[in-house]
């Protein structure tokens, strides 16, 4: 029988627990479930395995796969290869914090409890937001429930999101909104920004909240001067999407007006791991935070005084709030949470400020080499962070199976998220990127065609 | 009697009470819920000018465990709310019939909702809540 | 034993580094032309400035202030807190499955797909359901998106008047909420004198506004709902869907399947029945099966293969989109698949028959001194009630400090919240008989000290990092990040 190490009770156990119980069996404990529902016969499962076999099953399944430590990626569209420093997965890996669950009883949780009250305080730290909560799923799910939250806070129905905004989240947002029958209007784009104009006729006093995401999809920092005003005279919530990195150098959220910020932490020293389990970031204005989902950290003593922490204002929460949360949002993303905070206190503020110089240097770099290609184009000029879309002499899956030939990970096709760019990839420059990395790349792209 | 009632106020079967004044009424938690709730830490008052319905939600008491609404014995516009809750939502505990009031209302309908209670029926009530 | 612990910001000294990384090696422009001096930020976030082994050192501190499953006995009921195996965590950091980008082309990611396919495969033999999404990161995730198939389901056939969905009032807190989430209204079924939903009060409140009946199976009492099938031809009479809360799947495996017990939709916990770790509040997984009829609603992609090839299908055109920006939590699904590899169906079946069987021994051990409201064989977990030690002047979440002070996490406390004063204890099939022995002489030993002096219990704990911690004054006044002074 498979997993017999992972079973402690013997047979001569068993035969004590039932004589207690007073059963003849272990069967006898199942007789509630009729016999009209009682499975026969067994499990068709594939036969169990040993651990080593199990092992060389999993490496033979994960050997198939081309991976960012066997290729060079410039893969990005929300999810990114970013220096991971060594120290996170000693932190995350001692098990009293990755077997603990969550902190309900605070007393011997201090451990989860104030490194969730530390990622707050750093989340803070980043946007320039009063408070932040101790995760969300992802990026997506992360500006739905921010998108969902202003309008609670307005009592209004309607939101408008950029197209300039990830087309994954806003397919997460187009899919939560149509269960629940919340509007969602699009902002036109404008050379790869949002369409200022456009956004300021479409706000009125029925819009709830506005969504802009910075840098954007297409790695664009976008002008966000003056939109906070016209948000706030319609008093509807901005909320906007950041990249955690790019915080080490950009202005903060706060700083143009942001009452909402969320975003993708996966770059924070994380692994890709395929998409998930990823992290999401929620950070607000004080005045939001009643109507903000999600676990929240706060400090307090104990009746000796002592310092110590507990989640609080639980009153939002599913657990008390029941069918009146604003979320129904249990589990989070925890342990990831914990390897953002364990990214942000090695990388400091000086870490962080030369990774994103990195990533902006590395980029301009190669957007110049790429631009000086006669086939390639830079789809939309303008300031990138760490990504930028290039437009391409064919077809991009063509191309990114010749780049595989030389062990590179080419860009994300988004052809089929915006049809009106076709032959458009969206190529990523993090500080991971070398000068020879580059250079190989744009020689590739040059021979391509 | 472990939960105060006292003299002069009408009650509703979820432990709000109201004491009314012509045509205006005060409103707030009874000593049973306020017991029951535990240590209040945040009160959600209803907005100056709203339109409260009796039997509907007015206002939102939260503890640390639980939250409760309470639901507003007579029909009618809120004109004033208790701001002193917002810094200090433990008034209701300390005090539920006197400083611990959460908001007055205008009443609009004279006609006396069903279910109010005197003192006296309200004590009795809250005697067969204890059994059960 | 109390001790106190410096914050990261408290630690900071200006000047130290944490970090290693390569010089710049690309020819570097002056950054007024990358970025002009308005979109740079005004000053530099204050995160603190440690060198790497204060680092270490901070976090070795708070993980000693933290309980986990690997440090003794959490019988946190309705969370299933088993054992997490070693190799599910080498598994999952594999490079191969770590490094995945999710927008690679679908060749050079087969095993992975392979692996998102098998796991389909094994779940859909486990549940009986017809076809899985793998894509929720949570139960609470995995329950909205069931939700959202069921209503997209009815809209589908012009069933518009559904707006209200049933369920138990001894369900999770989840349920309800994730019912408003979707935008129905929620309709509560009483539990009757047995502790199960009340049957006729159910076929009471059935209506054709009914969309769903949501329920556990066994309740959250720990109890086998023995009219189900009765229940599902109720719901299914009158038009609506029969969704399955699989927060308590580990009671059951090889025993019965709820495709077989009449759900139409079904989530599973897989951080709660298939041991990947609870990482301090996530992350988890919460896949859904569906029934044949409901399909065409699952999210996209579905892992479909092709002769050989295994590919992301996207062509469900009444698919309600998506959930999640990419596929879900794949890292922890690497760790549930893992799982299944080493236990196959017979672990899995031992699995539940330990877990009842643990449950059931340190119920009969309890029930001595405490007491227990539903007395019959339990399956998986068990619900005391504090009430009798209440009364005496320490209730639930005393008796919870006291076991914290005695080397032990305690049962959840306060739910489900039909039993007053409520102890929900699931011990789970990867414990030892000692352990339950001396739990139960634990909890025996609180009952005495409650009956000599309740007060010296309703203060604890005492052996703790910190004492018992006002959390009036933390929802009051609240402090939720450091601030420089």
């Amino acid at each position: 029988m498979g997993g017999k190490h992972y079973f402690p009770l013997t047979d001569q156990d068993r035969q004590e627990m039932l004589s207690v119980i007073g059963a003849a069996s272990v069967e006898d404990l199942f007789k509630d479930i009729p016999e009209s529902v009682r499975f026969k016969g067994e499990l068709d499962l594939p036969p169990a395995m040993s651990e080593p076999e199990t092992l060389k099953h999993l490496q033979e399944l994960a050997g198939k796969n081309k991976h960012s430590q066997n290729m060079v990626s410039f893969l990005g569209a929300g999810i990114y290869d970013h220096f991971i420093p060594a120290v996170i997965k000693h932190v995350t890996g001692r098990s009293e914090f990755y077997t603990s669950y969550t902190p309900y009883q605070p007393e011997v949780s201090q451990g989860v409890l104030q490194a969730i009250f530390e990622y707050q305080t750093m989340i803070c730290q980043l946007t320039g937001m009063d408070v932040a909560n101790a995760s969300m799923y992802d990026g997506g799910t992360a500006v739905t429930e921010g998108a969902i939250m202003g309008c609670g806070a307005t009592r209004r129905e309607k939101v408008l999101v950029s197209r300039s905004v990830s087309p994954f989240y806003r397919a997460v947002i187009k899919n939560y909104f149509h269960s629940r029958g919340l509007q969602l209007q699009e902002i036109p784009l404008r050379d790869g920004c949002t369409d200022r104009e456009q956004l300021a006729e479409m706000l009125g006093d029925d819009v709830a909240t506005v969504v802009l995401q910075q840098p954007n999809f297409f790695g664009m920092v976008e002008n966000m001067n003056g939109l906070a005003e016209l948000i706030h005279e319609q008093k509807a919530v901005f909320l906007v999407a950041a990249d955690p990195i790019s915080l080490g150098l950009l202005q903060t959220p706060a700083e143009y007006g942001a009452d909402i910020v969320v975003g993708e932490g996966q770059c924070l020293g994380v692994p890709a791991s395929f998409g998930g389990p990823v992290l999401g970031i929620m950070a607000a204005r004080e005045k939001f935070v009643r109507q903000m989902p999600g676990r929240i950290a706060g400090e307090t003593v104990d009746s000796e005084g002592n310092r110590g922490f507990v989640l609080t204002l639980q009153t939002r929460e599913q657990h008390i709030r029941r069918e009146k949360a604003a979320s129904n949002i249990c589990s989070n993303e925890a342990l990831v949470a914990l390897a953002a905070s364990v990214y942000l206190a090695v990388m400091g503020p000086q870490g962080l400020r030369e990774v994103a110089e990195q990533c902006l240097q590395k980029t301009a770099y190669a957007r110049e080499q790429i631009m000086a290609l006669k086939d390639y184009s830079l789809t939309f000029p303008g300031i990138n962070f760490k990504e930028f879309a290039v437009t391409v002499p064919g077809d991009p899956t063509e191309l990114n199976r010749k780049l595989l030939e030389q062990n590179i990970l080419g860009g994300v096709d988004i052809s089929s998220y915006y049809p009106e760019l076709q032959n458009t990839m969206l190529f990523a420059f993090t500080e991971k990127r070398t000068r020879n990395e580059i250079d190989t790349l744009v020689t590739e792209l040059e021979g391509w065609k | 009697m472990k939960y105060k009632a006292i003299d002069g106020l009408k009650y509703t079967k979820k432990h709000e009470w109201a004491r009314q004044d012509g045509s205006t009424a005060v409103v707030g938690l009874c000593d049973y819920a306020q017991d029951k709730l535990g240590e209040i830490v945040f009160v959600e008052l209803p907005e100056v000018g709203a339109a409260v319905e009796a039997g509907k939600s007015a206002a939102v008491i939260e503890s640390v465990k639980a939250v409760a609404d309470l639901y507003a014995p007579l029909s009618g516009t809120v004109t004033e709310v208790n701001e002193v809750l917002l810094d200090q939502p433990e008034t209701i505990n300390q005090d539920p019939y006197g400083e611990g009031w959460v908001f007055k209302v205008e009443i609009t309908d004279q006609t006396e909702p069903e279910g109010l209670m005197d003192k006296e029926a309200y004590e009795e009530f809250l005697m067969k809540e204890e059994e059960a | 034993m109390r001790k106190t612990k410096a914050l990261l910001f408290e630690m900071s000294r200006s000047g130290r580094q944490g970090y290693s990384l390569p010089p710049c090696d690309v020819p570097e422009k002056p950054w007024e032309q990358l970025l002009p001096e308005p979109l740079r930020r005004s000053a530099a976030p204050a995160l603190p400035e440690l060198s790497e082994n204060e680092i270490v050192r901070h976090y070795t501190e708070l993980s000693t202030r933290n309980f986990g499953v690997d440090t003794g006995f959490y019988p946190l009921g309705s969370c299933t807190m088993k054992y997490n195996p070693k190799v599910n965590e080498e598994t999952a950091v594999l490079p191969g499955f770590a490094g995945l980008h999710p927008c690679q082309l679908p060749e050079t990611v087969q095993g992975g797909l392979e692996l998102l396919y098998n796991m389909e495969l094994s779940l859909k033999a486990l549940t009986g359901m017809d076809r899985f999404t793998l894509q929720p990161a949570a139960g609470a995730h995995g329950e909205l998106t069931g939700l959202m198939i069921i209503q997209a389901y009815h809209r589908q056939r012009g069933d518009h008047k559904r707006n209200r969905v049933l369920i138990p009032l001894s369900a999770h807190g989840t349920n309800p909420a994730t019912v408003s989430m979707a935008g129905y209204e929620v309709v509560q079924v009483p539990c009757d004198d047995r502790g199960l939903v009340d049957l006729e009060a159910l076929k009471t409140a059935v209506d054709d506004t009914t969309s769903a009946l949501m329920l556990t199976n066994p309740s959250t009492l720990g109890l086998f709902e023995e009219e189900i099938l009765e229940m599902a031809k109720t719901i299914h009479e009158a038009g609506g869907l029969l969704y399955y809360d699989g927060a308590n799947m580990n009671a059951i495996m090889g025993y019965t399947r709820p495709g077989d017990m009449g759900f139409d939709v079904v989530h599973l916990n897989i951080h709660k029945t298939f041991s990947t770790p609870h990482g301090g509040g996530g992350p988890g997984g919460g896949p859904v099966g569906v029934k044949e009829r409901l399909v065409p609603f699952l999210p996209v992609p579905l892992v479909d293969k092709q002769d050989d090839r295994y590919f992301f299908n996207y062509d469900l055109p009444e698919s309600i989109g998506k959930m999640h920006s990419f596929y879900g939590n794949f890292g922890v699904v690497v760790k549930a698949y893992t799982y299944l590899c080493m236990l196959g169906a017979e672990g899995l079946k031992q699995a539940s028959t330990d877990a009842v069987l643990n449950a059931n021994y340190l119920m009969n051990l309890l029930k001595k001194r405490y007491y227990l409201p539903y007395d019959r064989t339990c399956k998986h977990e068990f619900v005391l009630s504090a009430k009798p030690e209440k009364k005496k002047g320490a209730g639930a979440g005393d008796i919870a400090k006291a076991l914290l002070d005695r080397g032990f996490h305690p049962p959840t406390v306060y739910f489900p919240l039909i039993v007053e004063e409520a102890l929900m204890v699931e011990p789970t099939e990867t414990e030892t008989k000692e352990t339950l022995d001396s739990f139960a002489r634990a909890m025996e030993e609180i009952s005495t000290v409650i009956d000599k002096d309740a007060e010296k219990v309703a203060h604890g704990p005492y052996n703790t990092v910190v004492g018992r911690l006002d959390e009036v004054l933390a929802a009051r006044s609240p402090v939720l990040r450091w601030q420089k002074a």
